[in-house]
């Protein structure tokens, strides 16, 4: 599998990755090349292997339902690059 | 002229009613000040990792058990991924191809006795985003992180219903379900409990799909109705003009009763789920299904039929006094003191108490009348110390806060006149007043009967025992008669 230039475009930009133009074209080549290494894998037969969601052979550990975190709003907020009224703020989402 | 198929699919997002959130300890109370119940996980800090909530699992099996849904053995949480300022990790948790209810049903009563089996698809868990705040600053928009992983199944149904009323039928069945499994308080104005409907029109008799469209921002029953009228009505418009609907998202506006178009999200439809590594899958055993199984309360299905069945209610009463669980509690702890009464019982809730609760706008659980209250005034007819109109006028008195059915029967001394003899003299007194009607009734005119019964009634404030005085008045009236 190849990837074209739109496609890593696209990519990007669902990731919000800023990508030079001129750059586009080696990430296209790298990326399909990382493809082509993973698709050695479908030369395995995997029939009547079940498929696992997760490397560790274990389940989730659950906790209980309690409350146990402390209000450190003000610990948070003193990171944030914008703060007012107890709210962070971001640029204005809809016009 | 064509005729048209409306084909509805929902998207239900009830709130689990935990203590703390799906993935972190954090407290999931509502109306706190903002951003003070958000901790380092709901952040999406850095180093941070995800532990799932016991009791979100428990909730999500005894959904599905109640559905009859097949419970996934290993579910697996995925990411959905996506960029908003409300979504601090730039993805939600969420569950894709392994979600831990899979596919069930639920039957629904329509009109006339008619009833359908409504698919339900699945049921995921997931994490709620944050809220954005978009009027509070002039040029900046404001985030509140206090409702970030708070937990969410979200009940996806098979594209089943074919008009707005099923559709809302289904929804409040839902909705009162999960009330009764207390998995939800099912608070719509608080977002608890949130619809989203996938609408779209047919030719009828065509099998394929017509394309949808996907409604969001509905938060009533009513606004769902209307909703989804709006849009069945636009998409015909639109073909008929020629035209086609776009698959997309729309806002319905309550204001302006509208849906429309929800431009931003076009592009952000690829959001890439994959497993998440941070969870590992989550395991549900045959012994927790049945320990759940076993544990769960009478669901509404169940109760109605006991009612049937058991109080020999009619299907009407049953059906309503089982369709939301504050109603059923409601009716039986009225019940439990009067325990020979359910047909008297259900009148009284179906109809006195139902047009007051309307009238006032709120809901059964804050009626100013208890069910002690009610039972005590229903015991009072039944004695025969009240006619059941007075006990209307004593239900509008305990309506008002004047005190029970007992003391206001005292207060405005209402009770009921049977004693023989002071019925007897208020007879003989009417008669005495109307010779000409007597006369009417000798002569075979048995209509004035009713004239009499009012008018001793009347002199009686309405306290003459009814049944009596028409044995007594039609007693004297044809010994004049011979």
């Amino acid at each position: 599998m190849t990837l074209k230039t739109e496609d890593v475009r696209n990519i990007a930009h669902l990731a919000r990755l800023q990508v030079d133009d001129e750059s586009i074209e080696r990430y296209a080549t790298d990326l399909s090349n990382v493809l082509v290494l993973v698709e050695q894998l479908n030369q395995l037969d995997t029939s009547g292997i079940t498929p696992m969601a997760h490397p560790l052979d274990a389940t989730q550990r659950l906790r209980d339902d309690a409350v146990n975190e402390t209000d450190l709003r003000d610990k948070f907020q003193n990171i944030a690059p914008d703060v007012k009224n107890g709210l962070y703020r971001v640029p204005k989402v809809i016009e | 002229m064509a005729t048209w198929e409306t084909v509805i699919g929902l998207e239900i997002h009830a709130q689990l009613a935990t203590k703390s959130k799906i993935f972190s300890g954090a407290s999931t109370a509502f109306g706190t000040a903002p951003n003070t119940q958000a901790c380092a996980v709901d952040l999406g800090f850095p180093g941070v990792l995800p532990v799932l909530n016991a009791e979100v699992v428990n909730m999500a099996i005894k959904f599905g058990v109640a559905i009859d849904a097949e419970i996934t053995p290993n579910s697996v949480f995925a990411r959905k991924n996506y960029f908003y300022p409300d979504l601090p990790k730039g993805y939600q948790i969420s569950q894709f191809e392994l979600p831990i209810v899979g596919r069930g049903q639920l039957g629904i009563s329509l009109d006339e006795g008619v009833s359908k089996i409504i698919g339900i698809t699945r049921a995921h868990l997931e994490e709620d985003a944050g809220k954005s705040l978009h009027d509070e600053f002039p040029e900046q928009t404001g985030v509140d992180l206090n409702r970030a992983g708070t937990p969410l199944l979200e009940i996806v149904s098979e594209p089943d219903m074919r008009s707005a009323k099923e559709a809302v039928v289904y929804a409040r069945k839902i909705h009162a379900l999960v009330q009764y499994l207390g998995i939800c308080d099912g608070n719509m104005q608080e977002g608890s409990f949130r619809c989203d409907a996938n609408v779209s029109v047919r030719l009828k008799g065509e099998e394929k799909l017509g394309t949808r469209a996907e409604i969001k921002n509905i938060n009533s029953f009513r606004f769902l109705e209307r909703a989804i009228n709006f849009e069945i009505e636009r998409q015909i418009d639109l073909i008929e003009d020629g035209s086609k609907v776009v698959q997309e998202t729309r806002l319905y506006d309550a204001d302006k009763d509208e849906t429309r178009s929800m431009r931003s999200k076009e592009e952000a439809n690829d959001y890439r789920y994959f497993p998440d590594p941070d969870l590992l899958p989550v395991a549900v055993t045959d012994d927790d299904i049945n320990r759940i199984r076993a544990s769960l309360p009478e669901l509404p299905e169940q109760k109605r039929q006991r009612f049937i069945v058991d109080l020999q209610l009619s299907e009407y009463d049953a059906e309503v006094l089982t369709s939301s669980r504050e109603t059923a509690i409601y009716f039986e702890k009225t019940l439990a003191q009067l325990p020979d009464q359910a047909k008297q019982i259900a009148n009284w809730i179906l109809g006195e108490l139902s047009a007051a609760l309307n009238k006032a706008d709120i809901n059964i659980e804050q009626s100013p009348i208890s069910p002690d209250g009610l039972s005590n005034l229903i015991a009072r007819i039944s004695d025969n110390t009240i006619s059941g109109k007075i006990a209307k006028q004593v239900f509008e008195a305990m309506w008002q806060g004047e005190g029970s059915a007992d003391s206001i029967i005292e207060a405005k001394g209402l009770k009921q006149i049977t004693d023989t003899g002071a019925i007897e003299s208020l007879i003989d007194q009417v008669i005495a007043d109307n010779p000409d009607q007597v006369d009417q009734f000798r002569a075979g005119k048995e209509k004035v009967l009713g004239f009499f019964v009012g008018q001793i009634m009347k002199q009686s404030k309405g306290k003459a025992n009814p049944g009596q005085v028409n044995q007594l008045l039609r007693e004297k009236l044809n010994k004049g008669r011979e």
